[in-house]
């Protein structure tokens, strides 16, 4: 099982590529146009986050942040969250790419096999940027009233959340 | 690890404010909490810190993006479309009716169980337009529903996050994922559990 999960990256390119060939794809000119694509990806994520990295280095260089932490410790304890998710449960609705700086931020600084490094990722791999999404749904859909479809995200995103951290606890704690 | 890049009005402005929020906040009380020359150096630090987290991802994203190509073009999410259709009629009995609702909604849950967020979206916004015209503009139980299980993070290969934690030195990168698997899991549950609930109280 160790090894598998170790491995998954080369095995799960092998496969798809198998299943690929077998359906007659051309593997590398398919992978350079996938390729091509990520590279505009990563061109179009730029400048948003050379606006939020400085912002979100800087609010956790001021302190504020360990303050809110330290005053939300008594209920996160209680909760089994790590205090320095904080800022990370906070942004993760709101923005993919503050929050995607929020986690490297954590994982850089506590490290990325710490148990808090792990709960910061697997948060914001099981989650999505809920009020985007649903402001891009409603919108699309020309729907003007969303009744309990945001209480409902955001509370599915508070699940998500707690049992993150519940899970990494039993996995790595 | 769709929607890094917000395009939405309403988030944007949202997210300006927050931005005004933190530099004037920080500005104003980190003297008092001692932190103020960290904090005078932090932002151009970050700048160069969203070059190289940039610079160290691109790698990474780009051999993922080239992966979920040859899974597009190898036609894998027809071919879990399939498995999901009963799924899919439990869960939205009415859109279910129209043909092509549903295929939109088939292809939307699939592509985003595979991450494709480029086919994901398009489709989930066919659907939810369908499901408008069905209920006359109305925010239909279903349409709130699809809005629900898209705001859950279906993705089973997390490629983005597992990038960052390779480049950080993880020694398995991936190793989170049975881990993620379980919250989102509990996530989709708890998300549609509360939809069962609200649909009855919230008209």
């Amino acid at each position: 099982m160790r090894s598998l999960l170790d491995l998954t990256a080369p095995l799960l390119i092998g496969a798809v590529m198998l299943g690929a060939a077998l359906r007659g794809v051309n593997l590398y000119e398919a992978m350079l146009a996938g390729t091509r694509k990520g590279l505009r990806v990563m061109a179009d994520i730029l400048p948003a986050l050379l606006v939020l990295f400085p912002a979100i280095r800087l609010l956790r260089a001021s302190g504020l942040p360990e303050l809110l932490g330290r005053l939300l410790s008594p209920l996160l304890d209680t909760l089994g969250v790590p205090p320095d998710t904080a800022l990370l449960m906070l942004l993760r609705p709101i923005s993919g790419s503050a929050a995607l700086a929020a986690a490297s931020e954590i994982i850089r600084q506590c490290g990325p096999d710490s148990l808090t490094g792990r709960t910061a990722a697997v948060m914001i791999g099981s989650s999505e940027t809920t009020l985007y999404v649903a402001a891009v749904y409603f919108a699309a859909a020309g729907v003007r009233r969303s009744r309990w479809a945001v209480p409902a995200a955001l509370c599915a995103d508070l699940a998500c959340f707690l049992s993150s951290a519940w899970i990494c606890r039993i996995l790595w704690g | 690890m769709r929607g890094i890049f917000p395009k939405g009005g309403v988030i944007r402005i949202l997210i300006s404010y927050i931005l005004l929020a933190v530099y004037l906040l920080c500005s104003l009380c980190s003297p008092a909490l001692g932190t103020a020359s960290a904090a005078g150096a932090a932002v151009l630090e970050g700048t160069q810190e969203a070059v190289s987290f940039c610079l160290v991802l691109t790698g990474s994203v780009c051999l993922w993006s080239g992966v979920m190509e040859l899974l597009e073009r190898s036609g894998a999410a027809a071919g879990l479309a399939r498995l999901l259709q009963p799924l899919l009629r439990r869960l939205f009995p009415r859109a279910a009716g129209d043909g092509e609702i549903l295929s939109a909604l088939t292809e939307n849950l699939s592509a985003n169980l595979l991450g494709l967020g480029n086919a994901a979206t398009p489709a989930g916004i066919r659907a939810a337009r369908g499901m408008a015209r069905q209920s006359g503009g109305r925010p239909s139980d279903e349409l709130c529903t699809l809005v629900v299980l898209n705001t859950a993070s279906l993705q089973l290969l997390p490629s983005t996050i597992a990038s960052v934690r390779a480049a950080a030195g993880a020694c398995s990168a991936f190793d989170i994922l049975p881990a993620v698997w379980v919250s989102s899991l509990c996530s989709v549950a708890a998300g549609l559990l509360i939809a069962a609930v609200l649909r009855r109280l919230w008209p």
